[in-house]
């Protein structure tokens, strides 16, 4: 009744091409967005950005991330963490002065990046490592793959723990991030407002979530989705393999670079890489996407909300509000959230995003199902 | 997206605010995950404490105290929830019991005006309490561990130790890096040979560590680990039967766990300390009595008297402590968070005050200043008994080499004054 597509006339192609084509769902977009960037930012507070809001956001976007190379291009990945990592190194070098030594000496530093481009460049250099590690793809397949791409997730984690340039020889090798500030607003550092760090985050998620729905709609994206079917038959229509999975391998490794980079610079502060990065984190991503839903853009928003506010939720119901002990809603909180993906997977392997796709189907008939 | 939305309204709701009580101390445990096996006799024994100061004495200086928990789970990322979450709660002290949660946590409590204090564990440098105005690490710090372990060596070897060779084990993390840079000046200093071997989290396989140690026989092994790598480090030192005695763990790897699992071979093994072993102390009795025959002892109960119980206890002390003292500088029963900061730094321990509270000789006496936010850094040695199962004190409370850990904690935190553009606050 209310969410129909009847009456609903396009008369130009590009009223056909635009990525929400229904109304309501254009109009729901959009309301989604003003509430977003011009209703949270005025009430958000500190528990709300730290807690739920930031993780979220940042989440959402390696899933993007992530999705586009295992949803999208089909080539399996377990180096999340790794290339998180990456991000975070990469812009925290940029944030604090990029510096070459030669034989002991210092040949020159960069002057310190503002921390807008340091994160994009967090991106830009995780690119570069996402492709060198995507080599490998075009000679291995599957779960093949997922191994090479574990190997890059171990050796990336000890590269930042070993060599001392990285975290700009400080001792305890942690790497935290100063005190910036981004058009008058400080963006990192302890003395940050929330609507701040907010805005700064969702303008990343929503600038991905753009490029991302537009690129796997586009030539490139279908480009991907062939190699995702049947990479033998889609080598023999013209696609080019090498290209296809190298630019899904840059593309992801972009978006997860930024997430990396936002989470270590925005988000916590301060991160050491074993424990920040490790290869729980790959998994964590990798699960968002499972249980969001392969190849679409929606479900890894639907993922990173539930694998972010779900502990979140429980602990707030077990601890806040039954008073159970820690420990008990901790181990509950494991159990619950496994049941849920193997529910989930039973249930609806296609996620949470077709579950999405299947109420608007029944909306559309509702109240009259034939 | 409306289901993002929908998540997120019921999660509004469900962030209700926490029960408010007079004077909080939240607690960051953890009960759970690779760590728990260190951070359940921990937070046992700081909820116990206060449990018992108002069931004894009705709380401090007549205000009830509370102590709502946080399961961190050794996570940095809950962490930050957790502490966002007890922010508004009113928590006078946070301890984090994690040096990677106390990393993030301390821009952001300097920004709030909340103390936090990180015992022995957490970032050296905050003993400057120049330049780290919120952050205490009292009695002790993992520079001083250092610099107590080789003075115990030297002690041992009659003041010298030239040509012997050392071995640092760590955890290869924040946390175990700490020590290394002191090692390296003290090995200067005095002539020993110094050697890093790594361990990476979490530490239950170190076969090729071990055999490094066995082809490179140092003199003594110094161990700064945490959670099953320091029972698994005890294990392979016994399997390649390293002599036990020359053996020295910090405080975090010198508890029951670490030891009993390797059974009579761990007998001899050492570890620092900066508070006392056993429940030999008046305040068990106290304990005994309002807590657990009450029934109201924290967790399962059975951690009572092991070392990281007592440690829990300890902490918890010094924070009661605190508030006392901001109670007599302020005035006010009802203290806040900015207050209880004053009476951390206005803080004195004296061994009249430790008999009196039931814990004698417990730990080192020691004044907190302005710029002195880690104590005289006393430091003392344990032993492990594996027949009797009891850890001793083997080597009193001592001091540590001032010369080579002041000028490092200068430099540290003159550097992070710098980054962060920080003025004295002294």
């Amino acid at each position: 009744m209310f969410y129909r597509e009847a009456g609903d006339f396009r008369t130009t192609y590009a009223e056909d091409q635009q990525t929400f084509p229904i109304k309501f769902d254009r109009y729901r977009y959009y309301v989604v967005l003003f509430i977003a960037i011009f209703v949270i930012p005025f009430i958000i507070n500190d528990y709300w950005a730290n807690s739920l809001l930031l993780p979220f956001l940042i989440y959402a976007i390696a899933a993007l991330g992530l999705n586009i190379l295992v949803g999208y291009c089909g080539q399996v990945s377990l180096g999340t963490g790794g290339f998180m990592a990456v991000g975070a190194y990469s812009c925290y070098k940029f944030m604090t002065g990029v510096d070459i030594w030669w034989g002991g000496e210092l040949l020159f530093r960069l002057p310190e990046f503002n921390i807008f481009f340091s994160v994009i460049m967090g991106g830009v250099m995780t690119a570069a490592v996402g492709v060198l590690f995507g080599l490998p793809s075009l000679r291995i397949k599957g779960f093949y793959l997922a191994v090479a791409t574990l190997a890059a997730q171990f050796f990336l984690v000890w590269l930042f723990n070993r060599v001392a340039w990285f975290y700009n020889y400080s001792a305890s090798g942690q790497i935290s991030a100063p005190e910036r500030e981004f058009m008058g607003a400080l963006i990192t550092g302890p003395s940050t407002t929330p609507w701040a760090t907010y805005l700064f985050c969702l303008f990343f998620t929503i600038v991905s979530a753009v490029i991302a729905r537009n690129m796997t709609r586009g030539a490139s994206g279908r480009k991907w989705m062939a190699i995702r079917d049947m990479d033998i038959a889609a080598e023999i229509i013209g696609v080019n393999p090498l290209k296809a999975k190298l630019t899904a391998f840059m593309v992801s490794s972009f978006f997860i670079g930024i997430s990396g980079a936002l989470f270590f610079a925005v988000y916590l502060g301060a991160v050491e890489v074993g424990e920040a990065f490790g290869i729980t984190k790959s998994f964590l991503v990798l699960f968002m996407i499972i249980i969001g839903g392969l190849g679409s853009i929606f479900g890894s928003f639907a993922g990173a909300a539930f694998l972010v506010l779900l502990p979140v939720a429980l602990k707030v119901v077990g601890v806040d509000w039954f008073g159970w002990p820690t420990d008990i809603v901790a181990h509950l909180q494991l159990v619950v959230v496994g049941g849920l993906i193997v529910i989930f997977l039973i249930a609806e392997p296609h996620g949470i995003a077709q579950l999405w796709r299947v109420a608007k189907e029944k909306l559309r008939l509702w109240p009259f199902p034939h | 997206m409306k289901y993002k939305l929908g998540t997120l309204a019921v999660a509004a709701m469900m962030a209700a605010a926490p029960a408010m009580a007079d004077l909080v101390f939240p607690s960051l445990s953890y009960r759970t995950g690779p760590y728990a096996a260190g951070g359940i006799p921990f937070a046992d024994g700081y909820a116990d404490y206060f449990t018992m100061l108002n069931a004894r004495d009705g709380g401090i200086g007549g205000v009830m105290t509370s102590v709502p928990e946080c399961e961190t789970g050794y996570n940095t990322e809950k962490g930050v929830e957790c502490y966002e979450s007890l922010k508004g709660g009113g928590g006078l002290v946070y301890q984090p019991l994690s040096t990677g949660i106390t990393y993030q946590l301390i821009p952001k409590t300097t920004a709030d005006d909340i103390p936090m204090h990180t015992m022995g564990y957490g970032r050296t440098s905050a003993k400057n309490g120049d330049v780290f105005s919120h952050t205490f690490n009292y009695p002790a710090n993992y520079w001083d561990g250092a610099s107590g372990a080789i003075n115990y060596l030297l002690k041992e070897n009659g003041g010298d130790l030239k040509g012997k060779k050392i071995a640092l084990v760590y955890h290869n993390s924040a946390y175990g890096k700490e020590p290394i840079r002191t090692l390296q000046e003290l090995s200067e200093k005095h002539g020993f040979e110094f050697k890093e071997v790594p361990v990476d989290h979490p530490g239950q396989e170190q076969k090729s560590q071990w055999l490094q140690i066995r082809r490179d026989k140092p003199d003594y092994v110094i161990m700064y680990g945490w959670g099953v790598m320091n029972q698994v480090a005890v294990q392979e030192a016994a399997n390649i039967r390293f002599p036990m005695e020359n053996f020295i763990g910090i405080w975090w790897s010198g508890s029951e766990n670490d030891v009993l699992a390797a059974g009579d071979a761990a007998d001899g093994y050492k570890a620092l300390t900066f508070h006392g072993v056993g429940d030999d102390f008046p305040v068990f009795d106290d304990i005994q009595k309002y807590v657990v025959d009450a029934g109201k002892a924290a967790g399962a109960g059975d951690q009572i008297g092991t070392v990281l119980y007592n440690r829990g206890l300890y902490a918890a002390m010094l924070a009661a402590e605190a508030v006392k003292t901001a109670q007599e500088i302020h005035g006010v029963a009802e203290i806040n968070a900015a207050q209880m900061r004053d009476g951390m730094e206005a803080l004195s321990i004296t061994e009249e005050k430790m008999a009196a509270l039931g814990l004698p000789n417990f730990g080192p006496a020691f004044d907190v200043s302005c710029s002195n936010h880690g104590g005289d850094g006393l430091v003392g040695v344990t032993q492990w008994d594996a027949s009797t199962k009891t850890w001793s004190l083997i080597s009193d409370f001592s001091a540590t080499d001032v010369d080579v850990v002041g000028p490092l904690i200068a430099e540290d935190s003159a550097a992070y004054a710098a980054e962060n553009k920080i003025e004295p606050q002294c």
